[in-house]
């Protein structure tokens, strides 16, 4: 788990570049309550051995934090951490028992519950770090103004792809992002399947759409870049835990994913869908292991005599 | 680009050191328990009681069954008793206890080393021979070789795949056979495939053995039928199905036998056997043991006389590690710790191997984090994890489901599972229980 942690590095420094040493408190604030959540649940309700030293509590902390905006209340960072790790992890039987990705549930719980600061986006320093939306948040209303009269607001694509626009801390820099994940499946920890498949059915959904009405869709290029596909799809569907079991399995869970988070930034109430794209195919993985099995050796095989 | 096997497997460290060791002959000891199941199937009915006299070679066990192997003694002397011994599991086996006395061989038997290539005998012949002298696969599953060459009706054989892979780490046996007794053992694969009644006969040799590769190209050349495949290195190669599928492109179907795709798989060590056999009279009474370990002084390969006990091999390669943790009988991947050294070596004994007390050490076992690893390191397709969960909570119906009887116990799970779970013990327990619960529908 702390190999995950290591591939986060690029995301966090960029984060603290591109929104100021804010970013550390709330990464810092994020990470302790889910440490010490399961630290307290361990050692005072379970009477187990305390594992936060495997650094899955740091992971998912550093997740949740990558989650949110900068400016949100740093109390509500940590009331997030304890929900994710004290609901979404421990009262599930802890570490592997979890159906649900923990920072998404933690994230899930404070959209729901605080939902105005979790929607205050902050601009990059760079553009003097005012309040100011998000590009999912700009186009989403593009049926009725036209994509060609937003473009002036729109960050240019390679912004978009260093991190400089605003959103929540982690999800900028598909740059910071992609290297993170490729050192990730460098060393094995996590299949390429799943991002790639996860952002190519969000760029051939939402690339229909474009194909159709340009004017009022944004292109897939756009849509893998903006929001949170590119954190999802790297670091939160790709979560060994809450993804299927079998390659098979995981190339649907990952398609299923990018589906649902083109059908919700499209057609949903939220500008962004990945979250909860992430989280309703988490519901179905046991499904998805229970149908799809792996090849058997010699499956199939109707052997010709010579 | 070699071959290998496409689906699974590992790359375990391969720690051959006793690779350049040559065979030597063991001493032989004062006293030999040779069991009298050595092999799949029935035991022997012994022939012998106490106070004969025997001679090495003289058969003492006759085989009772159609899977069932002759037992020969291994050495001259005075019938003991016809007592229990253990077995490797700790299980008591009938075995003959002889009190060496000289060296002494039965009639007929050659045991010169001039190489007799000229093969006389037809198939039918060849067959009854082997099964005469008590021959059984030296792989490990020490299956009578004589029944394989028994073709079912209606089925046809087209390759004989010889299996020079030794995938296990530590193992030596094979290779050092194929380096220094190459012409008899190919001899020995030349019988066997005319045993087989086929035209082509294929070697399989992992790239780790390179010498052996190149001079079995090159002594193979004068034999028409016969070729050598180099393979890539991958755990478990030396399994049968996974061997085929590497030499020849073809998958045994489940619950099926290699001859389902037209193929028969010997050992090296049992071409060896055959050899011996079949040329010069000699049966199965020796075979050759590695006896190896990081901390053991001289890891060795020796020429072991049947009976002779672990105790005795490990004595003389330089006794037994202060800090063994535990001690191996074959591999370290699919062999078993033995809880008693006075064991005997049997013709399947391929190897003793002694662990450290940190190499024996098991791992804490940890939650599953369901990574998928077991899932995807199985050569046979399976989801360990799941056969496991199934066979915690006594879900035998299920684990059957999940084709828990394709497993070949090769353990790669369980080696790779970054949770050290114990994948493969249970899958164990769930095939013992399918096995039982089937046995008991039959007998309905």
């Amino acid at each position: 788990m702390w190999a995950v942690s290591v591939a986060l590095i690029p995301v966090f420094v960029v984060s603290v570049i591109v929104f100021g040493p804010r970013a550390l408190l709330v990464l810092a604030v994020a990470v302790l309550s889910c440490v010490l959540t399961e630290a307290f649940v361990q050692a005072f309700m379970l009477k187990k051995p305390v594992t936060v030293s495997d650094g899955s509590a740091v992971v998912t902390g550093l997740l949740l934090a990558f989650n949110v905006p900068v400016s949100i209340p740093l109390w509500m960072v940590a009331v997030g951490g304890f929900v994710a790790i004290g609901i979404g992890k421990m009262a599930f039987g802890g570490i592997g028992n979890n159906p649900f990705n923990p920072a998404l549930v933690g994230r899930a719980f404070m959209t729901t519950s605080f939902a105005a600061p979790m929607t205050n986006w902050r601009l990059p320093l760079v553009f003097d770090g005012s309040t100011g939306a998000t590009p999912l948040g700009i186009i989403e209303n593009a049926a009725e103004t036209g994509m060609s009269a937003l473009q002036s607001e729109l960050p240019s694509y390679l912004n978009m792809f260093i991190g400089n626009m605003g959103g929540s801390l982690g999800e900028t820099s598909a740059l910071a992002i992609m290297l993170g994940g490729i050192f990730l499946i460098a060393r094995g920890l996590i299949d390429w399947r799943t991002p790639l498949f996860f952002l190519g059915s969000l760029a051939a959904f939402t690339g229909i759409f474009w194909g159709i009405a340009p004017e009022s869709y944004a292109d897939p290029l756009f849509h893998v870049l903006a929001g949170g596909a590119m954190l999802g799809a790297w670091y939160m569907a790709t979560d060994m835990t809450t993804s299927p079991m079998s390659r098979k399995g995981r190339v649907i869970f990952a398609v299923g994913a990018g589906l649902l988070t083109g059908i919700i930034r499209l057609f949903g109430a939220f500008p962004g869908g990945v979250s909860y794209a992430i989280l309703i195919m988490n519901a179905l993985v046991p499904a998805i292991d229970n149908h799809i099995r792996p090849k058997r050796f010699a499956q199939g095989v109707i052997h010709e005599k010579a | 680009m070699s071959k290998t096997f496409p689906m699974g497997g590992i790359h375990p460290p391969d720690t051959k050191i006793s690779a350049t060791a040559a065979i030597t002959p063991l001493a032989i000891p004062a006293e030999v328990a040779i069991p009298l199941g050595q092999h799949i199937g029935a035991p022997a009915g012994p022939i012998v009681k106490a106070g004969d006299k025997v001679k090495a070679g003289q058969l003492i066990g006759e085989i009772a069954g159609f899977i069932s192997a002759n037992i020969h003694s291994s050495v001259s002397g005075t019938v003991k008793k016809i007592d229990d011994v253990a077995d490797p599991c700790g299980y008591p086996k009938k075995a003959v206890y002889i009190t060496v006395e000289g060296d002494e061989w039965a009639e007929g038997i050659d045991r010169s080393t001039t190489l007799k290539k000229e093969i006389t005998l037809d198939r039918d012949a060849i067959v009854e021979k082997i099964k005469a002298g008590g021959i059984v696969g030296m792989g490990g599953a020490s299956f009578p070789t004589n029944v394989k060459y028994m073709i079912p009706e209606g089925k046809t054989a087209d390759t004989l795949v010889i299996n020079g892979v030794e995938c296990e780490p530590y193992l030596t046996a094979d290779h050092r056979l194929m380096l220094e007794h190459a012409d008899e053992m190919l001899v020995g694969v030349e019988i066997l495939r005319i045993a087989l009644g086929v035209e082509k006969a294929v070697i399989g040799i992992e790239e780790n053995k390179p010498d052996a590769i190149k001079l079995l190209s090159e002594k193979s050349a004068e034999y028409s039928g016969i070729t050598v495949e180099s393979l890539h290195m991958q755990y478990p190669q030396g399994a049968e199905k996974q061997l085929i599928k590497a030499c020849t492109g073809r998958e045994v179907p489940s619950g099926k036998l290699p001859i389902e795709v037209g193929c028969a798989v010997n050992n090296v060590g049992t071409a060896y056997a055959v050899y011996q056999m079949v040329q010069k009279n000699q049966p199965l009474v020796e075979r050759v043991v590695t006896v190896t370990g990081k901390q053991v002084s001289n890891p060795s390969n020796f020429l072991v006389r049947v009976g002779t006990s672990y105790a005795a091999c490990i004595e003389a390669a330089g006794g037994l590690p202060e800090d063994t943790g535990k001690v191996i009988s074959g591999g370290p991947m699919m062999g078993m710790a033995v809880a008693d050294l006075s064991i005997p070596v049997a013709k399947g004994t391929s190897g003793i191997l002694m662990l450290s007390k940190t190499e024996a050490r098991r791992p804490e076992v940890e939650n599953c984090i369901r990574c998928g690893a077991c899932v995807s390191v199985c050569p046979m397709g399976l989801e360990p994890y799941l056969i496991e969960k199934f066979a915690r909570a006594d879900k035998w119906d299920q684990a059957e489901q999940r084709a828990s009887m394709d497993c070949m116990e090769c353990g790669c799970c369980s080696y790779i599972c970054p949770s050290g779970r114990p994948l493969l013990d249970y899958i164990r327990i769930a095939k013992g229980e399918i096995n039982n619960r089937r046995r008991a529908r039959a007998s309905q």
